[in-house]
């Protein structure tokens, strides 16, 4: 009657010939819009006769119903391909690393210390600090090492011009910080001190004149040598490893006594010597004022160098001090 | 110390056990072992060889030529690189065919056209010692000898297997400065027989009249002294196994007299000296302190200038003849033509020696021994006697009666234990007889002790140790609980962990530091750690102020100094980076300063710095890693000062404050102390005190609701004159916009056309936003208007319509 039976597939034809979103636009506008032939034919729908009224109005929806179809998957097809082709023209190589963040990096040393502070911190100690250069009373005399003591030969101290002669020193170890915390703090004391230290030793591939020490002090009652080998034991385990073991060996230190030095277990069944400790001497504790019948205590210190050096197996320890950026920012 | 297995077994008889076995229990004791080696394995093929001939090498100048007779009566040649050798010098020569101890074969070879026919050998090639000095002469110290030529070394030497072990051996322990005294431990710990068998010699009758005086003037310094005047001595070689013993354990061999007296002292322990009579004025020693202005010549031919510090021993001039306990005189020294000796074993007040070897700077066997306290009991006698008796196996020698005189020996009281107190200490529950029996097997004496007012029954908590002569260093109940848990063995402590009363965390200070750090590293710095040392001209290189701290003993010039800035380290370390063409750098360090003290204070000023460095970056790259820190940790009120600063760019510096105090320096490094530094890229700089400003209040962050009403945003731009800083005209408008100003931004500067000379332009962003409602026009070109208005009554600048 309107002469819509090809419509449906004129539309058809005509949408899929449209390549884009906007010649799909005219062909909505050709088949539906206000001047299309359905839209015409639905005008004149009165000028039919009553009963036919109905059936033609039903075909005109349907058609439309169809055309609407039609248009709407043209356009999800152009859509999903105006995007693929947005994409192709963005496409990206992600393996072009043209603009890298650069993070800096931790010194081993202090990746190493932060490391040693916290698996104490864990155990309820605090850390604590003093100065690197200190006099002969905080670097020996109260520390039980008299002038005339042997020992202090073997420290191989680096002396300044300040006071008399031999007055004033680089720290030739940490443990002049166990003095300075026993002398402002009373106990019970739980502390770790790490800190740099010095000596004369001439640089080369396992001495530094400047290394770094880490010293544990606990002073409160009834400690026991026990406990001093059950700290070190849960240390060790705590920093390397549940497998490794410890052990103490009888040794000497003038500020220590029963003095020992502590040796960890290596996998091959040998050990290694890591450090030095024992219970502090009672002559210490009386230097700082704590009354040894009252309080006992232990210490014990060991170097962060070494330690460093043994996990990353440096063959060169001056690695740590000559800071080549090459080296720094291999960690 | 040195160890021999065949020595320690003249101690302790049943010793057969395996010597790795020995090794452990020597470390477990504390007797550490430093190494351990089989000596004086059969040499097969290394024979006794004569020096006929020694010719220079036609075509080499570090060897020479030797013919050397094999016992054959022929030359045999040799190449050889060593020169100490003389015709008719006898040596040890290893045969073609041979194998050494080291596992080196000897083969037949030419040497640039010449034959060697074998090797003439060293002390240390043949595993006789460590000397590798030159070729071993066999009959250096015995010319008269029979030598059978072509025979074996090991048997003319009388080598035998053996077992060296070295010992590290701690400053408390003077009696392990012994081979008995590492016996004694070691027996103990193996529940071994100890006994000294030189007891058992029968000293001959004296027959010479002990014609000396001896005086021991300060008591103080010598609490012991005893000698023995010995005639009919011939001096000569001493006996071979006694050369290889003194070889072994690191001594080389003179005399009978001076190697008796050396193995005397390696073997018990007690250095002991011997003086050639004769030449003893005065028929006296004498012991006292030195005077200032003495002097004397030593044995190893060194004049030295005494003081009150040390001691002497004298002779009936008043002369010193020898350094107490350190070294003797050359003017009594024991010659070829000795036939009279006096022997000496004194005992010498071990703080006196140790201070007189630190003052002299003169250290010996003796003086290792003295300083720690030798034995002041028995051993004196057993040693002079074991000198006698060494000394009567190589010649006839005829002895004086024992002359003894006293000064101040060590307090020889009981000590007293508590069993409690001692397990206490160790954490182990003893019983008082299991500790007395762990001492009693190192030799200290152990009795019972009666309460006084009880039923007369022994204590059973407390007990009293007799410390033994030999333990000068044991003097405290915590001495005999470090032996008692020594031999007792560490190993066996049960082990316990203490719980403190405390929670363990940084302190504000510490977890402030490792923020920074942690920002640092975000922002793209690696941290640096050099060591604090300076060289001279570092500062001044570096434009600074030179004044520093100096180290007494430097091990080198470069490292004399103590810093007083980070800056020369640093720009050290990017000098090192760059001419290892590492370009970009971004450094940071956190260390101490020491900077000299005003007023009295004996230490310096010491203070934690903290540097950043960039290179190629100017001076605002640096000013934005200062506001991150800044900001993050919330500084009280950081400003930069702009200003000119000793060694950085002069227009380009600023002092930092924060919390109205100074704290440091920003900018970049003056391009002139670059040049000193040999660097040919800018550097951006910062120094802080960080350890004064994290010492202070910082991290106080303040919550501020967020308004929820619309913000207005507006632009603002001014031309700046160059004295005019960017911070004054943000001053201005934040006071200016008052709580209604969000936010500022600089978001241009720039110095182009339009702009008067060295005037620039800079333009800010401003959002306004108020919480009680939304801002008018009105109210917002208000506001505009008060920040212009502020801005240019305040400062120069100039609103860019």
């Amino acid at each position: 009657m309107f002469d819509l039976e090809n419509l449906s597939n004129e539309a058809e034809e005509a949408s899929n010939a449209a390549s884009t979103l906007e010649d799909l636009t005219q062909v909505q506008t050709q088949f539906l819009g206000k001047k299309s032939k359905l839209v015409e034919a639905k005008k004149a729908l009165g000028t039919l006769p009553a009963e036919d009224r109905a059936n033609v109005g039903k075909e005109i929806n349907e058609i439309k119903g169809q055309i609407e179809q039609l248009i709407s998957g043209r356009k999800s097809a152009l859509q999903e391909s105006e995007w693929i082709s947005k994409f192709n023209k963005e496409r990206m190589d992600l393996t072009e690393r043209l603009r890298p963040i650069d993070r800096g990096h931790l010194h081993l040393i202090t990746q190493a210390r932060d490391e040693l502070e916290d698996v104490f911190i864990g155990m309820g100690y605090s850390v604590a600090e003093g100065p690197e250069v200190e006099t002969a009373w905080y670097n020996f005399e109260a520390l039980n090492i008299p002038d005339w003591h042997p020992a202090r030969g073997n420290f191989d101290t680096i002396f300044v011009d300040l006071g008399e002669p031999e007055e004033v020193m680089l720290r030739s170890h940490t443990s002049p910080v166990q003095i300075r915390t026993m002398e402002s703090q009373e106990p019970p004391i739980y502390i770790v001190a790490p800190g740099r230290t010095f000596r004369t030793d001439s640089a080369d591939a396992t001495h530094l004149p400047a290394f770094n020490q880490i010293e544990g002090l606990v002073i409160d009652k009834g400690i026991t040598m026990g406990d001093l080998a059950g700290t070190i034991d849960s240390f060790v385990h705590a920093f390397f490893g549940e497998e490794v073991k410890s052990r103490l060996r009888p040794s000497y230190f003038p500020f220590t006594e029963p003095s020992a030095e502590f040796d960890i277990s290596r996998s091959d069944g040998s050990w290694l010597e890591l450090g030095g400790c024992g219970m502090v001497h009672p002559n210490v504790l009386r230097n700082c004022n704590i009354d040894p019948e009252v309080w006992q205590g232990f210490a014990f210190g060991f170097g962060i160098d070494r330690l460093v050096s043994m996990r990353y197996q440096l063959d060169d320890i001056r690695e740590l001090v000559v800071n080549d950026a090459r080296f720094l920012r291999q960690f | 110390m040195k160890v021999l297995l065949s020595w320690l077994k003249e101690f302790i008889p049943d010793l057969d056990h395996d010597p790795e076995e020995i090794g452990k229990r020597l470390s477990a004791l504390g007797l550490a072992v430093e190494s351990m080696e089989v000596v004086g394995n059969e040499l097969s093929g290394v024979v006794v060889g004569k020096v006929l001939d020694l010719r220079p090498h036609p075509n080499a100048e570090r060897i020479q030529l030797v013919d050397v007779d094999l016992g054959n009566g022929e030359a045999t040649q040799i190449c050889c690189g060593a020169f100490n050798m003389q015709v008719g010098d006898i040596i040890p020569v290893a045969t073609v065919g041979s194998i050494l101890p080291d596992g080196m074969e000897i083969a037949q070879r030419k040497l640039r056209g010449e034959v060697s026919n074998g090797m003439c050998c060293s002390a240390s090639e043949i595993g006789l010692g460590d000397d590798s000095d030159g070729i071993m002469i066999l009959s250096e110290n015995d010319p008269e000898r029979e030598w059978d030529i072509g025979g074996s070394v090991s048997d003319t030497l009388g080598l035998e297997s053996d077992v060296l072990w070295d010992l590290e051996v701690n400053a408390n322990r003077p009696d392990a400065m012994s081979v008995s005294g590492v016996a004694r431990d070691l027996a103990a710990s193996l529940g071994l027989p100890f006994n000294f068998p030189m007891d058992r010699y029968e000293k001959p009758q004296a027959t010479v009249e002990a014609g000396i005086q001896i005086d021991i003037e300060d008591p103080t310094l010598c609490g012991r002294f005893l000698a023995c005047i010995v005639k009919g001595i011939t001096v000569g070689p001493s006996p071979q196994w006694l050369q290889n013993r003194l070889i072994h354990l690191g001594m080389r061999p003179i005399n009978n007299v001076v190697d008796i007296s050396n193995y005397v002292m390696l073997e018990l322990g007690q250095p002991n000296h011997t003086y050639d009579l004769d030449e003893i004025k005065g028929s006296r020693l004498g012991t006292r302190r030195a005077k200032a202005g003495e002097s004397i010549l030593t044995l190893d031919d060194v004049e030295r200038n005494l003081c009150e510090i040390d001691g002497v021993i004298v002779d009936g001039d008043d002369t010193p003849i020898g350094i107490a306990g350190i070294m003797g005189g050359a003017s009594s020294e024991i010659s070829e033509s000795t036939t009279e000796i006096i022997i000496e074993v004194a005992w010498w007040d071990p703080p006196s020696i140790s201070r007189s070897v630190k003052n002299l700077n003169l250290m010996s066997e003796a003086s290792m021994r003295f300083r720690r306290g030798a034995d002041y009991g028995i051993n004196m006698r057993r040693s002079l006697n074991r000198v006698v008796q060494l000394l009567s196996e190589t010649c006839e020698p005829e002895i004086s009666e024992l002359m003894q005189v006293d000064g101040n020996l060590p307090d020889t009281s009981p000590v007293r234990v508590s069993k409690e107190r001692v397990n206490g200490l160790l954490g182990t529950s003893l019983a008082s007889e299991e500790m007395m029996d762990l001492l009693q097997s190192i030799g200290f004496e152990c009795q019972e002790v009666i309460p006084e007012g009880g039923d007369g029954s022994p204590s059973q908590n407390d007990f009293q140790v007799i410390v033994p002569s030999w333990r000068w260093d044991t003097q405290t109940e915590t001495d005999l609980a470090e032996e008692i848990a020594r031999t007792f063995g560490y190993e066996r402590i049960e082990t316990t962990i203490p719980r403190g009363p405390f929670t363990g965390q940084l302190s504000r200070f510490q977890k402030g530091r490792r923020t920074i750090r942690e920002i640092l590293i975000g922002a793209g710095c690696d941290e640096t750690m050099p060591m604090p040392f300076l060289a001279p001209g570092d500062l001044q290189n570096a434009g600074l102020s030179s004044n520093a701290i100096s180290i007494s003993n430097p091990l080198v010039q470069e490292e004399s100094l103590l810093r007083t800035s980070l800056m020369p380290g640093q720009l050290k370390i990017i000098s090192y980076n760059q001419s290892h063409r590492i370009k970009k750098l971004k450094f940071f360090e956190i260390g101490h300063v020491y900077l000299p003290s005003e007023g009295d204070q004996l230490l310096p000023d010491e203070r934690e710095y903290l540097s950043i460095s960039i290179t190629g970056g100017d001076a605002t790259e640096i000013v934005a890693i200062l506001d991150l820190i800044s900001s993050t940790m919330a500084f009280p009120n950081m400003q930069l000062n702009q200003q000119e600063i000793g060694g950085l760019h002069p227009a380009r510096s600023a002092q930092v404050s924060v919390a109205g105090k100074n704290r440091g320096v920003v900018g970049e490094v003056d391009p002139r102390v670059l040049k000193n530094y040999g660097i040919d890229d800018s550097v951006a700089w910062l120094e802080l005190d960080l350890g004064s400003i994290l010492s202070g209040s910082f991290g106080k962050k303040k919550y501020k609701s967020v308004s929820k009403y619309p913000s207005s945003d507006i632009d603002l731009a001014f031309a700046v004159p160059a004295d005019t800083s960017s911070a004054s005209i943000e001053g201005c408008i934040r006071k200016a916009g008052g709580p209604y100003l969000q936010d500022i931004e600089l978001f241009d500067s720039y110095k182009a056309g339009g702009v008067t000379e060295g005037v620039r332009s800079l333009a800010y962003s401003l959002r306004f936003q108020s919480s009680e409602g939304t801002l008018t026009d009105n109210e917002v070109s208000k506001l505009r208007a008060a920040c212009i208005s502020e801005v240019e009554k305040k400062t120069d600048a100039k609103l860019r319509e």
